[in-house]
């Protein structure tokens, strides 16, 4: 890339590296502490980094600066296949999500199209020692060898991590699993798909509560299906979800047992201005994200991120454009099926930056004091470790500057749909493909 | 109204697009996709609006054009007794009361199976008879609306820009309509008569039970699959399906295309239901003719 922004990037390259399907990631999330950053593919494995710690006294001048290493891989979820309706379940991690950690083994939830898991994290780094009926290979000592008792003791050994599913939540959706999502009171997490929406206690796997069903009595009357859902941060009542019509709907399961009927609805009038063929697509939301605060909703359409208040129902407060310059591309991206891409939106750790992706490699944050944004980069050649990330550019018109890129030089394959951003600091994890970018903010590490 | 203008594609290519997509999730990995075919259905929504509105615009110019014709005719020094005895002899073989009858022939639209070519189709390949103009005359006329008359005697077709059928004057296609199952034979670019007596059913509004036309649509999409080739011989299995009525093609062909496939949409439709209800009866069958071109060349195209 680099100083060569006039070369032309072939949109759909067929000499690209060969990527194994498996290996693209589907989901990215850190845990509530930020020290573990687990990724799922479409293989069905997770991958578990952990930030190592460095001790040693530089790390006052730059912050922690642990670099994410590798922890543990296991396989999650295998493919599936439902003999009733002759469907294939495919093996794509769809969400993780971390438990408060309570003790020191870790526990996450991982979802495929179906089943929900519930796995333990755990490490052993010592071993006990000195059995007075086993010798030190494990084979059964003769008793008659035996001449005094010990106590064994334990010893530290390698460090082990240790992987087991605890919980299986299967049987619970009859459509594509889309969202998962704990909840505050640390007991209970939510699990929705296009129709349905259900709520499962985590100690039990054979029974869940539907919180919510769209499902018409009659499919031929279907006009919309649920896309995200997500628990309050703080409120262990309340939920949205969103829809492909664009709207959010807001429920308090202290109403009634079956949430139909939303407490609040957060939708903004259609530009007629803007109608085309393609309304209803670009409409859809894609992903929707409490603050920390609780107070703000982030959501992702295909064209913008818009930030809703919650005591404000009629519209946004806040919409960015992510990539505006796609509008007039629409038709093309219905062809190539890129319009059904579907982004995901986080904040970061103060609500005052949000961050989604977009194409050819690129990734947005948009500053909510100033509303301006800016695009990043993540792509191998142009970053080296620890070198700064450049600003990139789109070019749309106006005076064309070194390194913009075309509209029509785009790379639509290059998608970054998912990321994450560290709950504390200014850590960012990105998605691309089968590579996992993580960032760190040296100027600011610590959230102001 | 839609911005027709936002992108180059129009709604024909979108309708075989969608569709095609539709067929296409049906093999995807991790089954059907209920999100993304809703979206694709609320595009074929969109684009078979547009179509039929331009459809419709059309024939509502062309019989404004029809009426001035005939005022024009009258003032002409020609027989107006004979002409209109003509037409009224002929359309009523065709169809039935004049008015309708003069829409419905006319708005049959030449349905040949070079799909690739439909692409291009342009608005005016629709035609309508004009009750006073079998005469040359009228079609010389620099106007390049074109007329033509399903049950007409042989008429000059150099002197209408049909551009899938210009080329086939001799030829005789056999087409199936998937929404009524009526086989038409177009001959010499005319269709036969045996479209506008099912046209005229049609127009009655025949009733059937939605479930039978889910069920022979289910069977002929497995026939795309098995056999790309439309032959004669395998449409033959559906001249005897039922007719259905146009009220529900519209809302039918998408929710049955789509309820084959697990999931139905008739739901964003039911406001296009409102919509073709305002429209007065003589227009309901061409509404349903304007769809029934636009589906069977985009099933044809895939």
């Amino acid at each position: 890339m680099g100083e060569d922004g006039e070369s032309p990037k072939i949109n759909h390259s067929f000499l690209r590296d060969y990527v194994t399907e498996a290996d693209v990631i589907s989901t990215v999330e850190f845990n509530q502490t930020g020290d573990l950053l687990a990724t799922g593919d479409k293989g069905g494995r997770v991958v578990i980094f952990q930030r190592e710690t460095e001790s040693k006294g530089e790390s006052e001048e730059l912050g922690e600066s642990g670099e994410y290493n590798v922890y543990s891989t296991f396989q999650s979820h295998e493919p599936d296949f439902d003999y009733l309706k002759s469907l294939e379940i495919e093996e794509k991690i769809n969400k993780i999500r971390w438990l408060p950690q309570q003790n020191a083994a870790h526990f996450l939830l991982s979802t495929n199209d179906k089943t929900i898991k519930l796995w333990k994290v755990s490490e052993r780094d010592k071993r006990p020692e000195g059995y007075n009926l086993k010798d030190e290979e494990g084979r059964i000592k003769d008793i008659s060898t035996v001449t005094s008792l010990r106590v064994p003791v334990l010893k530290p050994t390698d460090l082990m991590v240790e992987v087991r599913p605890r919980r299986i939540f299967a049987n619970g959706h009859t459509y594509h699993v889309n969202s998962i999502s704990v909840n505050s009171d640390g007991e209970t997490y939510l699990s929705a798909d296009d129709l349905r929406i259900n709520m499962w206690h985590l100690d039990i796997t054979d029974r869940s509560f539907n919180i919510v069903d769209i499902k018409p009595a009659n499919m031929e009357d279907l006009t919309e299906v649920i896309t995200a859902a997500e628990f309050h941060p703080h409120h262990c009542h309340l939920f949205v979800y969103s829809s492909s019509k664009g709207t959010l709907r807001l429920c308090d399961m202290r109403e009634s047992a079956l949430c139909d009927k939303h407490s609040k609805i957060f939708e903004e009038p259609e530009d007629p201005g803007n109608r085309s063929f393609f309304s209803e697509i670009i409409s859809s939301v894609s992903d929707v994200k409490f603050s920390h605060s609780g107070r703000y909703l982030l959501t992702r359409d295909y064209l913008t991120v818009k930030v809703w208040d919650l005591n404000m129902e009629k519209g946004p407060v806040e919409t960015y454009q992510v990539h505006e310059y796609l509008r007039s591309k629409l038709c093309s991206l219905y062809e190539n099926d890129c319009i059904f891409d579907k982004f995901e939106c986080v904040w970061n750790s103060t609500d005052s930056v949000i961050m989604t992706g977009a194409y050819n490699s690129f990734f947005r944050m948009f500053d909510r004091e100033t509303g301006r944004g800016v695009t990043l980069e993540a792509w191998r050649e142009s970053s080296k470790p620890r070198a700064v990330l450049r600003t990139r550019r789109v070019y749309t018109g106006g005076r064309r500057r070194r390194g913009d890129v075309g509209v029509d030089s785009l790379d639509f394959t290059k998608k970054i749909l998912h990321m994450a951003w560290h709950p504390a600091e200014n850590i960012i994890a990105i998605a691309a493909t089968n590579n996992l970018y993580i960032f760190q903010d040296r100027v600011n590490p610590e959230n102001q | 109204m839609i911005n027709t203008m936002e992108c180059a594609v129009d709604a024909q290519s979108l309708i075989s697009i969608s569709l095609r997509k539709i067929h296409n999730s049906r093999t995807q990995r991790g089954g059907i996709k209920l999100h993304k075919n809703l979206l694709v259905s609320y595009v074929l929504r969109n684009a078979r609006q547009v179509y039929m509105n331009e459809k419709y615009a059309e024939i509502y110019r062309m019989q404004q054009y029809e009426e001035v014709m005939t005022v024009c005719n009258e003032i002409q020094e020609l027989n107006p007794l004979d002409l209109m005895e003509d037409c009224e002899e002929q359309t009523g073989d065709c169809c039935g009361s004049a008015n309708e009858s003069a829409s419905l022939c006319g708005a049959l639209l030449p349905v040949s199976h070079q799909a690739p070519s439909v692409q291009h189709i342009q608005p005016s390949s629709a035609c309508s008879v004009p009750l006073a103009l079998q005469n040359e005359e009228v079609c010389k006329a620099p106007d390049p609306s074109f007329y033509r008359s399903c049950c007409a005697e042989a008429y000059p077709v150099s002197n209408c820009d049909f551009s899938p059928v210009n080329n086939m004057h001799c030829n005789k296609t056999t087409v199936l309509d998937l929404d009524t199952h009526v086989v038409t034979t177009v001959e010499n670019g005319y269709l036969h008569q045996d479209c506008c007596a099912s046209l005229q059913q049609c127009c009655q509004g025949a009733q059937s039970p939605a479930k039978k036309r889910k069920l022979d649509f289910g069977y002929y999409v497995s026939e795309i699959e098995e056999v790309p080739d439309f032959t004669p011989c395998k449409r033959a299995k559906f001249e005897d399906s039922s007719y259905v009525s146009t009220e529900h093609l519209d809302t039918s062909n998408i929710s049955n295309l789509i309820s084959i496939f697990g999931s139905g949409f008739t739901g964003l439709v039911s406001r296009q239901a409102d919509l073709e209800q305002a429209l007065n009866g003589q227009f309901c069958s061409k509404q349903a003719l304007a769809s029934l071109g636009a589906w069977t060349r985009a099933i044809v195209a895939f």
